[in-house]
């Protein structure tokens, strides 16, 4: 039998999207936190860089410029009206985030102290600009401490360590959720008005990434299981800076403090490609540079990386401002940044795509419409304030900004949606699946299959795209597919800690994605931010400057577009 | 042939074990540099599906993976194989209930975290439409404290931890440091009275273990000591 639960609002995730909507629907509802991994151990604590905000505490600064470079960072996908919400609600959302605890770095007057950052610039791309809002390079950690300790405070349910595996879902309304408890291997139904997925992202798809390896995309897989669209999913980030071959991020800023990229020449090549503000550039123009240099034979030693060089910096701004990363960097490599350069290539960051939302993080169907009691913000939604490719600092601020004007909306919502006892199907439907897969005795490994997909992604739904390349690695992720469906096995099929099983699950999730990337990439035949396809190398706004979406109608596929919103910035060329 | 070294690695499966043993696997060092937490990767993924352990950022930041590693605590994830006596003795956290293999129940040092209210207490209403101000000099106060990932390395190699089930542990009591040293924080009353306990911060015989197994170099004992300072100072 299951474990029944009842609370007006389920949150599925507790990283900094989940937990700044709990903290502000709770005390008014009763809010309940189910997460796969404990609150504080979410991916979004591995967040370095910063926050982005024009507070102007170094330098002037205003909303509009912030605005128009997230507009112009995402390559004119952004939805404006989304992207302004964003930029006017940054400065209020730090000063909550310091009202709450956040040990932010201070400025000799006592101001948030801020750094400059890819992409942010003064004046609409004038100069590079001190925007972002930081705590050394532990920014994100910080901010998840602070927040879970407020949903400590207000005393909020967390259901730490269940796996979400489905949506209870009834004529077009969502009721609930079915989890799986990892300590006990027992299944829970909660029955809720409102379901909030923000279950962060996926790069868990490819092979070279900065994520975590909870970040399986086991929330938008559900959604669309159930039949609603996935937005831009195309669109997927690789951070120029990985370390080289692990894809540990060295984040961006390491730039912002004034980092360059060099080839085996020692070039600051970044000149030649973005000649305003050369190494701080928005990330999609520098992962390029990068490989392209690389594929020109100017990579270090002809080899397949290049160099990001901090040795000019110091020992002391190094140990006060980049600390956690230059003990990576000796970590991992052995180096010390303060006398050598650090060999970095591009790794996979970021889904700029997901669940499409409005503003208020309403889940919208295919027609456009709300579906009625579910909800998702963070990085598994896409509101569409990134566009085509995200600025570095304004994840963080869309986790907390939309975070809470989600929360809001539940709030609103919640006293004209009711429970229901629906459950029973889906309860049935997850525990034949955990079932089926302890019953095989023979069989392939999930750990065989994802390394194969995670192969296959990199190499031909990475940086660079071509039609036969998504149409070779489509053939291969189906194949794995249908492999996962008649020979997936596990070793362990007990109940206690079952990671062999959580592998197994997460596994069907990042497929599932995979091939919705894939079919995305193919569709659009243009190049926008982060979707490079070399067979059609320029933005074409004509057909395409439209969001994408892919949904499915029982067995089939089907796609859709959806207009962007342009308020203040008319698309023009994206030159830095 | 690559090099392989020897992990031999804690098991226990209340489900079906009597009692815990350990079994062997050979790790193969495909790349330098590789980590503990690569070397279980390995085995799970290769070898033997039934091992069970927490993991998630593999940089260091999450705090999943404290381990007891050739018997010192440790985050696996940050740990380099090579630097490492073969065989690897490879076991849970001390002192903590094992719910599988590698994995323990944190329900108990959560507690104690909870208990010191590790949260900014205000009384004074901050400004409506600003941040609050700090100097630098203050921020700087809380360095070598708000770094914390609540890994447990700390607290569950401190033998007063161990023998007395209500001693709040070094995590715990560094937390509560982390915000009474914070300028903009009101709430030192609180979380003094519930410290000045006998399981509060006068269990701690600085017996500096912690400080010796905290994977992020911080000092709990010199927070410790602050606190009982700090005590001695209010005269509770
Ligand atoms: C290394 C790194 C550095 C970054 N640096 C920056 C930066 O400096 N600035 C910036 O703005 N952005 C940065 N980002 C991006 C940003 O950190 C992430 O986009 C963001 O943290 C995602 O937050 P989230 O709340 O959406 O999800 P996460 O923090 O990833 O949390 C997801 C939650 O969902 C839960 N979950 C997942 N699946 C399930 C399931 N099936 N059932 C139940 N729960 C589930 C997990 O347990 C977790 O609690 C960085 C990202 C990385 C990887
Ligand atoms: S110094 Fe105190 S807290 Fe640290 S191990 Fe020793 S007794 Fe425990
Ligand atoms: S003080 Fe150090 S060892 Fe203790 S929980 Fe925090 S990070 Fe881990
Ligand atoms: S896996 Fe996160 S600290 Fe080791």
């Amino acid at each position: 039998m299951a474990i029944r639960h009842k609370h007006d609002v389920v949150i599925v995730g507790s990283g900094l999207a989940g937990l700044r909507a709990a903290v502000e629907a709770a005390g008014r509802c009763d809010v309940a936190l189910v997460s796969k991994v404990f609150p504080t151990r979410s991916h979004s604590g591995a967040a370095q860089g910063g926050i982005a905000a024009s507070l102007g505490n170094e330098e002037p600064d205003s909303w509009e410029w912030h605005m128009f470079d997230t507009v112009k960072g995402g390559d004119y996908l952004t939805d404006q009206d989304a992207a302004e919400v964003l930029a006017r609600d940054a400065p209020r959302a730090i000063y909550e985030l310091e009202h709450m605890g956040v040990p932010f770095n201070r400025n000799p007057d006592g101001t948030i102290a801020q750094r400059a950052f890819g992409g942010h610039t003064r004046n609409f791309g004038e100069a590079p600009v001190k925007r972002a809002c930081y705590a050394a390079d532990r920014t994100g950690r910080v901010i998840l401490d602070t927040l879970y300790g407020q949903s400590v405070q207000k005393g909020i349910r967390v259901y730490p360590e269940l796996s979400v595996m489905d949506l209870v879902v009834t004529d077009g309304a969502v009721r609930g959720v079915v989890a799986y408890e990892w300590a006990t291997g027992e299944l829970h139904l909660f029955h809720a008005k409102a379901v909030l997925v923000a279950t962060g992202g996926f790069g868990k798809v490819f092979k070279t990434t900065s994520n975590c390896f909870a970040n399986t995309g086991d929330g938008a897989h559900m959604v669309f299981r159930h039949g609603f669209p996935l937005q831009d999913m195309e669109f997927i980030q690789f951070h120029p800076t990985g370390i080289y071959g692990l894809g540990v991020l060295i984040s961006e800023a390491a730039r912002g403090e004034g980092g360059i990229l060099r080839n085996r020449d020692g070039e600051r090549f970044m000149e030649r490609y973005a000649p305003t503000i050369k190494d701080l550039a928005a990330r999609d123009v520098v992962s390029r540079a990068i490989m392209s240099e690389v594929r020109e034979g100017r990579g270090i030693g002809g080899r397949d990386f290049v160099h990001l060089d901090l040795t000019h910096l110091g020992k002391d701004r190094l140990e006060e401002r980049l600390s956690d990363i230059s003990s990576f960097v000796r970590i991992y490599l052995g180096i010390d940044p303060a006398t050598q350069p650090i060999p970095v290539q591009p790794t996979c960051h970021y889904m700029m795509g997901g669940i499409p939302t409005d503003v208020d993080g309403r889940v919208l169907d295919a027609a456009g419409n709300p579906v009625p009691g579910l909800y998702a913000a963070g990085e598994c939604a896409c509101v569409s304030v990134h566009g085509a490719n995200r600025l570095g600092c304004n994840s963080l601020l869309d986790l907390v900004v939309f975070g809470r004007r989600t929360g809001r909306r539940i709030l609103e919502d919640v006293s004209d949606l009711s429970f229901t006892e629906a459950g029973g199907e889906a309860l049935e439907a997850c525990r034949e699946r955990i079932g089926r897969l302890k019953e095989r005795r023979s069989g392939e490994r999930a750990a065989r299959l994802r390394q194969r997909m995670q192969q296959e992604m990199m190499e031909h739904c990475g940086v660079y795209r071509t039609a036969r390349g998504l149409e070779k690695a489509l053939g291969l992720i189906r194949g794995l597919q249908e492999e996962c469906r008649t020979r997936l096995v596990l070793d362990y099929k007990g109940d206690r800690y079952n990671t062999d099983l959580m592998e197994a699950l997460e596994l069907e999730s990042l497929l599932g994605l995979a091939e919705v990337m894939l079919l995305a990439a193919q569709k659009r035949t243009e190049s926008r931010g982060a979707h490079y396809r070399e067979d059609f190398p320029e933005r074409d706004d004509a057909a395409w400057l439209c969001h994408s979406l892919v949904y499915r109608d029982g067995d089939r596929v089907r796609y859709a577009t959806r207009p962007v919103s342009i308020t203040r910035f008319q698309p023009k060329p994206r030159v830095y | 042939m690559l090099k392989t070294v020897t992990f031999s690695v804690f098991r226990y499966d209340p489900e079906k074990d009597k009692k815990p043993y350990y079994k062997d696997y050979k790790v193969e060092l495909r790349r330098p540099g590789m980590m503990v937490l690569d070397g279980l990767n390995q085995i799970r993924w290769e070898q033997d599906g039934t091992l069970a352990y927490r993991r998630s950022c593999r940089e260091g930041v999450c705090g999943s993976d404290g381990l007891n590693i050739n018997g010192v605590n440790m985050l696996a994830c940050i740990t380099h194989i090579e630097d490492l006596k073969d065989p690897i003795v490879v076991q849970p956290l001390p002192s903590m209930p094992v719910i599988k293999d590698l994995v323990v129940d944190f329900t108990d040092f959560y507690k104690k975290y909870y208990l010191v209210k590790p949260y900014l207490i205000t009384k004074t209403p901050p400004p409506s439409d600003r941040e609050r101000l700090q100097s630098p000099e203050d921020r700087k106060k809380l360095d070598g404290l708000y770094e914390c990932i609540l890994c447990a390395c700390c607290s569950t190699s401190c033998p007063s931890f161990w023998a007395d089930p209500d001693y709040l542990g070094p995590a715990a009591l560094l937390k509560a440091w982390r915000f009474i040293a914070d300028t903009r924080d009101e709430g030192a009353d609180e979380r003094l009275e519930i410290i000045n306990d006998r399981d509060g911060a006068w269990r701690c015989h600085t017996i500096l273990n912690c400080v010796e197994a905290c994977p992020k170099q911080l000092n709990p004992t010199e927070a410790i000591a602050e606190l009982k300072k700090t005590i001695i100072h209010r005269k509770f």
